[in-house]
């Protein structure tokens, strides 16, 4: 079974946080459903070529976010939360705004400046969508 | 019985030039650990003991319950051995030597031994002779694989190999890790298949282990901060940091015990942290090795 996952040697982030991004992605993309059976660690780690530890370190941390639940003996499956991938998906956005704070921040942008800022994005977005149609 | 696929306890051994010392070193069960050193730091030595090819002067050897090397008769059955100086038969073919393992050891998989074939890409009548480096060790791999011990010791195995035959070779041997009864130990001085595929790390050094750990631990407690230093400011020595290079304003600090706090116990005496980066396995080598050499001349 191929699993789909690439692990990047160039990517300097830790594989096991490699793995744990890949499955959030999917499960909030929704190819992984809240509570599907998900591949064993050994299975997993046999695929991606990783040591068992490392896939076990991802399983452990996504655990511990409530993304994944682990049964001894039983193996793992998505969590059961509905909702799970959307959750996933506003964590998502929410990261992406404290680092647009955060430059704006070191840049010297006010928080009236940044919603300003945010604001023509939106509109660009929106002008560029209408010219393709 | 008890977990541990490899034990050694307090094994020495002294040659005119140079001696092992007080190796203590343990594989549990279902685990592959990858034994890493520079040339000459006595991995070959070692594994050359816990297959009981050499007699330890001092010190326990227990593979797969059996002691070594007394009981290495009964041991070698399910021990799958491969090491640059096996010789295979010049003047015969890869099927001669597949019949010939195939007769001596009844675990022996032929679906699987073909299926290698495929994956190695080599060809079952080919003599000996007239293949390269890279066919010789894929061979000798195969022979061992498709025994499928429980036990596999592999003394540098990827050695002087293109990066496809690499990986192919390292595909299968986390292919053996779905078994979880099943352990492997291999030595290389290639870091980055070590970090790939091992759960457990050892370094060696003019014969002496310099540490050995879960691999997540090395890469969890190794970290290089940059540091920015005020001029008039001395930097603090903080636990846990192993090594500075300072240069003018700028530092370099190396953690081998990284803590959360750190940083802000740096920016508590005025100096700036700029970044904390993690390392590589081979830069925590290195600097392991370093360490370790200091210590002993100190």
């Amino acid at each position: 079974m191929s699993s789909g996952f690439v692990i990047s040697q160039s990517d300097k982030r830790p594989i096991y946080l490699q793995i744990m991004e890949q499955i959030k992605q999917r499960v909030a993309l929704g190819d992984w459903a809240e509570g599907q059976t998900i591949p064993s660690i050994r299975q997993l780690a046999v695929d991606l070529e990783v040591s068992v530890i490392t896939v076990k370190r991802a399983y452990l941390e996504l655990e511990r976010e409530g993304v994944i639940v682990t049964q001894q003996g039983k193996g793992s499956h998505v969590a059961a939360i509905p909702g799970l991938g959307m959750r996933l998906q506003e964590q998502e956005l929410e990261k992406h705004l404290e680092q647009a704070v955060r430059l704006a921040d070191l840049l010297g942008i006010g928080p009236k400046d940044l919603e300003a800022r945010l604001r023509e994005t939106g509109d660009r977005r929106t002008a560029q969508e209408e010219e393709q149609v | 019985m008890n977990d541990l696929a490899i034990e050694l306890k307090g094994v020495g051994k002294r040659y005119p030039y140079f001696a092992l010392d007080n190796i203590h070193l343990e594989v549990p069960h279902g685990q592959i650990m990858g034994l890493i050193g520079p040339n000459g730091a006595g991995k070959s030595t070692t594994i050359r003991i816990l297959m009981g090819l050499l007699q330890q002067e001092r010190g326990e050897v227990r593979v797969l319950g059996h002691r070594m090397p007394s009981e290495q008769i009964a041991a070698k059955w399910d021990i799958g051995f491969a090491s640059e100086d096996m010789r295979l038969y010049e003047g015969m073919t890869i099927e001669w030597h597949m019949n010939f393992i195939r007769s001596i050891y009844p675990k022996w998989d032929a679906a699987y031994a073909q299926l290698l074939l495929k994956r190695f890409g080599l060809r079952a009548a080919q003599k000996i002779k007239g293949l390269s480096h890279g066919q010789r060790v894929k061979a000798t791999l195969l022979l061992v694989l498709a025994r499928r011990p429980r036990l596999l010791v592999l003394d540098e195995p990827t050695t002087g190999l293109d990066p496809v035959a690499r990986h192919e070779i390292l595909r299968e041997l986390t292919a053996v890790m779905s078994d979880e009864g099943r352990s492997v130990l291999f030595s290389s001085h290639n870091t980055q298949d070590v970090e790939q595929i091992s759960d457990r790390i050892t370094f060696i050094d003019r014969g002496r282990i310099i540490s050995s750990m879960d691999k997540e631990a090395y890469l969890d407690r190794w970290r290089r901060l940059r540091l920015e230093v005020p001029l008039g400011i001395a930097l603090p020595a903080l636990p846990g940091i192993i090594g500075i290079r300072q240069n003018g304003r700028l530092a370099v600090a190396t953690a081998n015990v990284f803590a959360a706090d750190m940083a802000s116990a740096y920016e508590s005496t005025g100096v700036r942290v700029q970044a904390i980066e993690t390392m590589t396995l081979e830069e925590i080598f290195v600097a392991n090795v370093e360490r370790s050499r200091e210590e002993v001349e100190a």
